[in-house]
């Protein structure tokens, strides 16, 4: 509670925790909130010329490309983003930390094996293992969650890797040892805690990376598919129209960047909280 | 050599009224160097000596222009040749530096560019400042690295920084600083990164060199026995404030500063330590038996022969109740790896014995049993404590891991033990940086005593602090010796600490023992050619005595401490002039062991 109230001392940190409320409340109340139904085309969706209608009274974000609510689409589209976002990220992060802590805690084989493992994935092109994998298992929200964790463990297991092999060189932790505290104590009491800075970062940076990740698979075909939105594939869709129906991109747009600026903004002032050496200061 | 200095005159470089602050962003801002003034006269030393925080190296940064942004120079004039260095354009300052004004630093390694060879370096020094071209360039590096009485000049030509050791590479530096003939030298802290001997080495190169060109050198140092062989005159500086400005000589013999008398005090003096009560019969606590540590050395081939670095090749000794014993040496020789191996941090063959249990190959609960018996404390108390705790509950954290007691008795014994190293209960609930160097070292002892341990491994527990707290902290170890019935390891490269606080001193040279016996025979009565050496190498805070280093400045060949595996030197044999005094047996006059 106390962090929490530190938190919001921050104004940007209120802004941004705010704005993320605001999205988990349209993914999770979505059917309530949107206007209309994301996927219905409506008749008047259209100009006599097929052109998708600007912002008005009755659209309020506009029509797209097939004369469907850009609103309804972006606050359904909520929904796979954060799932994306939070969900597959989370996934990467946990067996990124995992593997990368074992592998530079224990060293050794171990080690060894782990990290070669982590090369290994890391020498194929990112993309087109995540399309291998999507084509292999039918695509669907979870699976595409899934394939993007699988992709993206790989750099925040290399980072987490070397930094606990300085971390776990520092004196203290020789300390530890010689007071007779178990491998398990040092790991969890005193390594952990010293990852933490670097692990916030990569996660909250993780969620624009595996958002964007998300969008280039639906418009390849193999990630999230339509009708179904995402903020990813409603871009997508609409690129080639960006000058003349600008709208499309750049309300999903804003949504994907102000959904990572906050996170990243929120990790960010975490990371300061906890960290007792930092306290007091701005 | 005093006799040959030239006289006072007029000043190559004059500081006035120097005063810097630092600022701490929203107009808030801290002086840091307050009201600052000296001359720097030819052919003559100025020491500033002062503790850490007292704005010794700002000064001289503010000289060569290469203060950080946050500083601001708020009043003050630093004049050479009738021109103020501080409103000098940068271009103009920078064609000065190096040419006119030549710095060294502390640490030699970062100094130098690790991809470029010693000869590139060099050269690249002479064509920047236009001394001269191509071929000529050449011979003058080599000519430079002669002066520095650098060995096998040729070979050190080709060579890279990493490839030479602390003392070569310093003498790079200076060769490189020197190379423009410079009519300033600023050195700061020039041998704080050095042993001993080649500490005495570097200062003696100085002192010959500043003879031959007439350079006016000013040297920052916290070291006072530097300053006792080195200085002319003296300032002494003490958080930006100048305590006291005086000749060398006056300042040594009569003081006139409160912080000056404290802080010469507070110097350890090789020499002058009264004898500890030495009782003959202690009970033994620990016995070290023929201790062997070995590194492997990755090959460089998989041709090539394996490998091993011996670090530490056959130390015996032993610890008596209520002992403290000194092992000195120099980086490198084994002493540190000594002690890790006996808090079985490391693999090593031979016997570490505590009350006749052998501790060698213990593993899991009956090691975690032993550490409760033999603890351990560190050279750098920041490094050693996790920031993210607070003094509680890393104090505390040895009897949570031991099971030893439950919260509210935790923090009955961590209040308790803070006051025992003399610091507030309150203490427990803040965090290690909030704490000053000095208290972070107490915590530690006060964590090491939490399991009321019986022998104390102390690894250089003062070298990282500054003198007048050095002294607090070794008087709170005696003071606990003397309560608590402690033995110490004590690790050491410092002398004259040494002295102060060890019954029993062992001296170790290339992973050996080479001269161990009561603190009187060993440092008084030197018998082992290396523990001479070492001992005329230590500088003394007495400007009657100025140390001849001349005869240490030709370096002796270090053995290779690496050989192929499975190699076994033969063992060292020991002689005993004295009773209880040992010495290794060399060939006469040679350092070589093996």
């Amino acid at each position: 509670m106390n962090l929490l109230m530190a938190l919001l001392k921050r104004k940007s940190v209120a802004a941004s925790l705010l704005f993320i409320l605001i999205v988990v409340v349209a993914a999770v109340f979505a059917p309530w909130l949107a206007p209309h139904d994301p996927t219905r085309q409506f008749f008047d969706g259209l100009t006599l010329e097929g052109a998708p209608l600007p912002p008005n009274a009755d659209f309020y974000f506009g029509t797209d490309l097939l004369g469907r609510d850009l609103l309804s689409r972006i606050i359904y589209g909520a929904r796979t983003s954060l799932i994306i976002g939070v969900v597959s990220n989370g996934i990467a992060v946990i067996i990124g930390t995992l593997v990368g802590v074992t592998a530079g805690f224990v060293r050794g084989w171990t080690g060894s094996i782990l990290m070669r493992l982590t090369d290994l994935m890391m020498s194929f092109p990112a993309l087109l293992l995540a399309i291998a994998l999507a084509a292999i298992l039918r695509p669907s929200l979870w699976i595409v969650a899934l394939v993007i964790a699988m992709v993206n463990w790989v750099q925040i297991a290399r980072v987490i890797y070397s930094e606990t092999i300085s971390i776990a060189a520092k004196d203290f932790v020789a300390v530890e040892r010689t007071i007779g505290a178990s491998s398990l104590r040092i790991l969890f009491s005193h390594l952990l805690p010293h990852l933490l800075p670097t692990i916030l970062v990569w996660a909250t940076l993780g969620i624009s990376t595996t958002v964007l990740l998300e969008a280039t698979l639906s418009f390849l075909g193999v990630g999230v598919q339509p009708p179904m939105p995402s903020w990813g594939n409603i871009i997508f869709e609409s690129q080639t129209y960006f000058t003349s129906a600008m709208w499309l991109v750049l309300f999903p747009g804003i949504a994907i960047v102000a959904l990572s600026l906050s996170f990243n903004l929120v990790g960010d002032a975490l990371r300061d909280e906890l960290d007792p050496t930092l306290k007091g200061r701005l | 050599m005093n006799s040959s200095k030239p006289p006072r005159n007029a000043p190559v470089l004059a500081v006035e009224r120097l005063s810097i602050d630092i600022s701490h962003g929203t107009g808030s801002a801290q002086r840091v160097v307050d009201d600052l003034s000296f001359n720097l006269q030819a052919g003559r030393t100025l020491c500033i000596a002062g503790e850490s925080g007292s704005g010794k190296s700002l000064s001289s940064l503010a000289i060569m222009g290469l203060l950080p942004k946050v500083a601001q120079l708020p009043s003050g004039a630093i004049l050479y040749q009738d021109r103020d260095l501080l409103g000098l354009p940068d271009r103009q300052m920078s064609r000065l530096r190096g040419r006119d004004i030549a710095m060294i630093f502390q640490e030699p390694m970062t100094s130098l560019n690790p991809l470029m060879s010693v000869g590139k370096q060099l050269e690249e020094t002479i064509r920047r400042h236009k001394l001269d071209e191509g071929g000529g360039a050449t011979r003058r590096a080599r000519e430079i690295l002669e002066a520095v009485r650098m060995p096998h000049v040729e070979k050190r030509l080709r060579q890279y920084p990493h490839e030479l050791s602390g003392g070569m590479r310093q003498r790079v530096m200076i060769a490189m600083a020197m190379v423009c003939r410079p009519k300033v030298l600023i050195a700061d802290e020039p041998t704080t990164a050095l042993d001993v001997t080649i500490q005495a080495q570097i200062l003696e190169l100085m002192r010959e060199l500043q003879q031959e060109l007439g350079t006016a050198l000013l040297m920052i140092t916290h070291d006072m026995g530097v300053v006792a062989e080195m200085a002319d005159d003296v300032v002494v500086m003490n958080r930006g404030v100048v305590e006291e400005q005086a000749g060398a000589r006056e300042l040594f013999s009569a003081p006139r500063s409160d912080y000056t008398r404290k802080l010469l005090a507070a110097v350890p003096r090789l020499g002058t330590a009264p004898e500890l009560a030495s009782q003959a019969q202690r009970p033994r606590v620990l016995e070290v038996g023929d201790l062997n540590v070995r590194f492997p050395v990755q090959r460089q081939s998989p041709f090539a022969k394996a490998t091993e670095v011996h670090a530490v090749e056959g130390v015996s000794f032993a610890l008596g109740a209520g002992e403290t014993l000194g092992l000195v040496g120099e980086s490198g020789c084994g002493k540190s790896t000594t002690g890790k191996a006996m808090m079985n941090m490391l693999a090593y063959s031979g016997s570490v014995k505590l009350d006749g249990r052998e501790l060698n190959g213990l593993k899991g609960g009956a090691l975690k049993a032993i550490r409760r018996e033999i603890q351990m404390i560190f050279q750098d108390p920041f490094a050693a404590l996790n920031q993210r705790k607070t003094v509680g509950e890393l104090i505390g954290e040895p009897l949570l891991v031991h099971g030893l007691a439950d919260s509210a008795g935790r923090r009955r014994r961590v209040a308790e033990l803070l006051e025992q190293v003399g610091l507030s209960a309150a203490a427990a609930a803040r965090y290690p940086h909030q704490f000053s160097g000095g208290q972070r070292q107490r915590i530690c002892i006060a964590r090491a005593l939490s399991l009321e341990p019986r022998v104390i491994i102390a690894d250089e527990p003062v070298s990282a602090l500054d003198v007048s707290v050095q002294a607090q902290v070794l008087a709170l170890m005696k003071s606990l010796q003397d309560r608590l019935g402690l033995s110490y390891l004590f690790i050491s490269h410092d002398m004259a600490v040494v002295e102060q606080v060890c019954h029993r001193v062992a001296v170790m040279y290339c992973g050996q023992i080479v001269e161990i016996g009561s603190c009187q025979q060993v440092l008084h009565n030197p018998q082992h050619p290396y523990t001479r050496r070492l001992l005329s190498a230590v500088p003394m805070p007495d400007v009657d005595h100025k140390r001849d280093f001349r005869a240490l400045l030709q370096a002796s060949e270090v053995p290779d401490p690496i050989k192929p595996r499975g190699h076994q030197p033969p063992p060292l044999e020991y002689l005993e002039p004295q009773a209880g005094h040992f010495v290794a047996r060399t060939e006469e006059g040679s350092l070589s062991l093996y």
